[in-house]
């Protein structure tokens, strides 16, 4: 009897896979014939990255040989593209005319590379990676010393430009998004890759929109982003994503979404028709991984011997193939609704895990650094096994879990061998720990801390460590608070965050996370607007202030209210004005219709009910008067209230206005840890209030007495007389060295007097007394006013953040008519 | 053979993802009062209406982390996939959720 003949078009991971299925269940039930566009035999083209590499030669990826085709009689028709199939007559038509007729016909043509429609997407040099051909054409270009710049930085763009690293060249990554490989990995996960590539010699370029790829001769020499920077290149890899083929199927009149459509047996809208891999799409979802191709080819496999399954779809994981740098992601690892994580980072070995928990179940993973334990993450994600049992230890992987199953808590805790690791970051086993508590009497948490470091980093372990301190002391042990943290998300206090920060010269918010070993993957609405503060007092010159980790009134430089409208104070040196700028408020309020108009507490104007997007037009006509912003929502200088002093009192002693004056117009635009109001008064009668500011002078005959820690809102507190001076440029500078201490060494929203209570006036006053150390203080503030002192209303009027004050779209403002 | 699904709703084009900062959000203003559309950190999008359940304040001034806002009059924190309060807030009302969609980096609204 004659055979069925089955043909299959593709000759790649899902086309041979299938017909391997089919083989190992009824080896002699079909007439095999496969046709690949590649002129080649079937290969590993998850493992053509480690070829580019130079880590492994195409003889090494060779999954089926010929003799493989030859032992199966398949006629393998390799360099041969199909270009139609008539389903009526059901024969294939390969180039050059050769038909091949089928009974059943499998489609596994894979997905073809996306290539942005960039002006000079065109020229020589400009390639995609894929098959074997692009990597011999990337090799071919990669000379030592040339650059490639690849476009993408997701996993193929990633092994690309390692691979061309390891090739000699100068690789740079651009990338779209603000993370590498969003897809898979978080915030915190993506810095980490993005400093271990760079380890690697691959640079990243982050928030980058290619413009047009520019040539010399009819060959690529560089890359010009959106932003002006021109990146030159030798070699330019795109690697955006990939599309579905589905010409032929179309062509052929079969159901195409974005891939072939197909139902749970594989099949197409034409029942002698399959589909698999890349191509297809299943249930509405498009793979562009191996390991559903594995899962639909075992289905395919019974659908074709006759017997019955099902692909129901499939979770997804995946690994990064860089040498070294090790990263699995899988399911929800960006958490989501009803989700919890459990975050571990060990700064010290650039270990970073994010656990998701759903219903007590895992739910996804991201694992950077050390992810031995993915594939066991990964079951439990799948089983859907609860895991509540043994949450506690989940974090520290299979082994640590292990041996502590199915045992009650305590029990577990007991059952522990001495030497098993508690405490992973710092590497403290339980043994230690027992017999600290033991010998050395502790009995709390801190105790257990600061004698042998368990728990004092990414404090994972905590309940682990209360428990065998409740194990060791029964009920003579209660669980302590810990110190102060900053909060939830970690167990350093302010202190300890600022220190490091300069210490180990953290520069940017997720490089501090990892460092300090933060609990959450992206902090909260606390701890980012004080990491945003100390980072930009730590490094002036360097850090680029993060928007969304300032409140409101701080983003858009205005003052929120109740209503949703702002309020929005020009500054008014030192309390003085003029016609001029009395006239331009005025007529600022006339032309906005602004409703009310105060005076402050603070000896300037507050125009309040200003509607948000009049913001900018506002500030713009305030600013063509020459007035800038007062920043009345700073954590910063605020005010400089002054009396009328020498100039027209008859009790002044020295010119308390142009002081006044002099000190706004220097410290102003300085962010500090609170905010800071200061006030400066002619004689000690004190009209400009200077007893009650965070830092106030009161003028008398023989220099300028310099008082701090003022305060007369929620505590009503009089100031201390910090020193005493004799010339106005001395009073300038003790107060700007006092105003740098506190901004260098305060706690995010601590007042001065907080500070002062905390620290001790005594110390103060040492630091700020002693010549070089005040000097020293000042140089410091100085340094920092030449990037603080820029008027935020003029940058927004000339277009900055301009997403701010417009509506995303007006298109749904009116019901259409 | 070709199924037509039909959409109970009308989806209006609003903006690329890419025009709200990361953990960031925008406004869209509709007949129906003010949307409030967020980008998380890990590069979602939620939409709810832009009213703390607390009174009222626009959630879309507030500052985004995780999968939710803590509204900038109060510090109501508010679930961004629910649109109710968390923590100590918790059943305490909540923001109406609006139908959106993502396709191809751009952002669909719905309107029912
Ligand atoms: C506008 C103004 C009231 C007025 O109409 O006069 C005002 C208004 C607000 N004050 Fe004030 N304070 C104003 C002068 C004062 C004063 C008097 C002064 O500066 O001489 C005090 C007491 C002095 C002091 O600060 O110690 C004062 C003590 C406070 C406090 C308590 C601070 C404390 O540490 O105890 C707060 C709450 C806070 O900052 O957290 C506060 C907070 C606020 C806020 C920002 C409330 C808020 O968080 O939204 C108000 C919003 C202002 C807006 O929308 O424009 N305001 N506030 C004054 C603006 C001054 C300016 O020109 O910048
Ligand atoms: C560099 C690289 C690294 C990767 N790394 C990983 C990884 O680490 N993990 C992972 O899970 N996945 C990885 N992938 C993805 C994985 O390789 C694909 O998911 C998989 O190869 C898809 O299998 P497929 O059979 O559907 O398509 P393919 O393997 O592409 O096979 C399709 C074949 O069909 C041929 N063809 C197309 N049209 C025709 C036609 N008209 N006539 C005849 N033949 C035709 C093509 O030439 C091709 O050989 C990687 C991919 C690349 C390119
Ligand atoms: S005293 Fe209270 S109500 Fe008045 S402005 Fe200050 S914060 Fe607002
Ligand atoms: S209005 Fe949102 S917290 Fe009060």
């Amino acid at each position: 009897m004659q055979k069925e003949k089955l043909v299959v078009i593709g000759n790649g991971m899902a086309g041979c896979r299938a017909v391997a299925e089919v083989l190992k269940r009824d080896p002699d039930r079909y007439d095999i014939t496969i046709f690949g566009a590649e002129p080649r035999v079937n290969y590993d083209r998850i493992m053509l990255s480690p070829v580019l590499a130079g880590e492994k030669t195409f003889a090494d990826i060779v999954i089926n040989d010929e003799a493989w085709y030859a032992d199966n009689r398949i006629v393998l028709h390799a360099g041969r593209r199909v270009e139609g199939v008539d389903r009526d007559r059901k024969v294939v038509r390969g180039e050059g005319g050769l038909e091949a007729p089928y009974d059943r016909l499998i489609l596994a043509v894979g997905s073809d590379p996306i290539r942005l429609p960039l002006p000079g997407a065109d020229l020589a040099g400009v390639v995609t990676f894929r098959d074997l051909d692009d990597v011999e054409a990337m090799v071919a270009a990669a000379r030592p010393g040339a650059k490639a710049v690849v476009i993408g930085g997701g996993l193929l763009g990633i092994e690309a430009a390692y691979g061309l690293s390891k090739r000699g060249m100068g690789a740079t990554v651009v990338h779209l998004m603000d993370v590498l490989m969003e897809r898979q990995l978080d915030a915190s996960a993506g810095f980490l890759l993005t400093e271990a590539l760079a380890a690697k010699g691959v640079e990243t370029v982050l928030e980058a929109q290619s413009e047009e790829i520019l040539g010399e001769g009819g060959r690529v020499s560089g890359l010009r982003l959106k932003d002006g920077r021109v990146l030159a290149c030798d070699l330019l890899v795109m690697a955006v994503g990939i599309r579905p083929s589905t010409g032929l199927a179309r062509a052929a009149g079969l159901e195409v979404a974005r891939g072939v459509v197909v139902d749970d047996t594989l099949r197409t809208s034409d029942p002698a028709i399959y589909a698999i891999g890349e191509c297809v799409e299943h249930r509405g979802q498009c793979y562009g991984l191996v390991a559903p191709i594995w899962e639909m080819c075992r289905t395919l496999g019974e659908a074709l011997t006759d017997g019955a399954s099902a692909y129901e779809g499939s979770a997804l994981s995946t690994r990064l193939k860089v040498s070294g740098v090790d990263v699995f992601s899988a399911g929800k690892h960006l958490g989501g609704p009803g989700c919890e994580d459990i975050v571990f980072r060990d700064a010290g070995r650039g270990v970073y895990k994010r656990i998701v928990l759903e219903d007590g179940k895992v739910a996804g993973a991201v694992l950077f650094g050390d992810a031995s334990d993915g594939a066991w993450y990964f079951d439990l994600m799948r089983s859907g096994e609860p895991v509540g049992d043994f949450r506690e230890t989940l974090v520290f992987g299979q082994a640590a879990t292990e041996g502590l199953r199915g045992l009650d808590p305590s029990a577990a805790v007991a059952a522990m061998a001495d030497t098993a690791e508690v405490c992973g970051c710092n590497g403290v086993c339980k043994g230690e720990i027992v017999r600290a508590i033991a010998d050395q009497g502790l009995s709390t948490l801190d105790g257990v801390r600061a004698v042998t470091k368990a728990s004092a980093s990414c404090g994972t372990c905590t309940p682990l460590v209360e428990k065998l301190l409740k194990l060791s002391l029964g009920d003579a042990f209660q669980a302590d608070t810990g110190p102060k943290r900053v909060c939830g998300c970690t167990h350093h206090d302010h202190g300890e965050v600022r220190r490091r920060i300069v210490g180990e010269e953290l520069k940017s918010m997720p490089a501090v996370m990892q460092a300090l070993e933060w609990a959450t993957p992206d902090g909260c609405a606390t701890c980012r607007p004080a990491l945003n503060y100390y980072l930009l007092c730590s490094w002036p010159a360097e850090y680029r202030d993060d928007r969304q980790s300032r409140f409101i009134n701080e983003r858009v430089h205005a003052n929120i209210q109740k209503d949703g409208t702002y309020s929005v104070v020009p500054r008014m040196w030192g309390g003085v004005t003029s016609a001029a700028e009395l006239r331009a408020i005025a007529d600022v309020v006339d032309k906005f219709e602004i409703p009310t108009v105060k005076v402050t507490g603070g000896q300037r104007i507050d125009l309040l009910g200003v509607r948000k997007d009049d913001l900018p037009a506002v500030w713009a006509d305030l600013n063509k008067a020459g007035m800038v912003s007062g920043h009345a929502y700073a954590k910063g200088l605020r005010t400089v209230k002054t009396c009328v002093g020498t100039d027209w009192c008859r009790f002044g002693t020295q010119d308390s206005t142009g002081l006044g004056v002099r000190l706004e117009k220097f410290m102003w635009g300085s962010w500090t840890p609170a905010k800071v109001k200061m006030g400066v008064s002619g004689c000690p009668r004190n009209c400009a209030e200077a007893t009650c500011k965070d830092v106030g002078v009161i003028c008398v005959d023989s220099g300028y007495e310099i008082h701090v820690g003022g305060a007369a809102g929620l505590h009503i507190r009089g100031t201390e007389v910090l020193t005493k001076v004799a010339s106005e440029d001395e009073a300038v500078w003790t107060i700007c060295a006092v105003t740098q201490l506190y901004r260098e060494e305060g706690w995010y929203l601590e007042r001065i007097y907080k500070w002062m209570d905390r620290v001790g006036l005594e110390t103060i006053r040492a630091r700020v007394e002693d010549p070089e150390g005040r000097r020293a203080l000042y140089d410091r503030f100085a340094f920092s006013q030449r990037f603080a002192r820029i008027d935020p209303w003029a940058e927004r009027v000339a277009g900055r953040d301009s997403h701010e004050f417009n509506p995303l779209s007006r298109r749904m403002e009116f019901e259409p008519a | 053979m070709n199924v037509l699904v039909r959409d109970p709703l009308d989806w209006t084009d609003v903006g690329a993802v890419t025009d709200i900062p990361l953990r960031g959000a925008r406004r869209v203003p509709t007949p129906r009062g003010v949307v409030a559309i967020f980008r998380t950190g890990d590069g979602r999008v939620f939409a709810l209406k832009d009213a703390c359940p607390h009174k009222g304040g626009p959630l879309s001034q507030g500052l985004v982390h995780g999968h939710a806002v803590t509204c900038p009059l109060h510090n109501w924190q508010i679930d961004l996939v629910t649109g109710e309060p968390l923590g100590a807030d918790r059943g305490k009302g909540c923001a109406p959720v609006v139908p959106l969609r993502v396709e191809h980096g751009r952002i669909l609204l719905g309107q029912g």
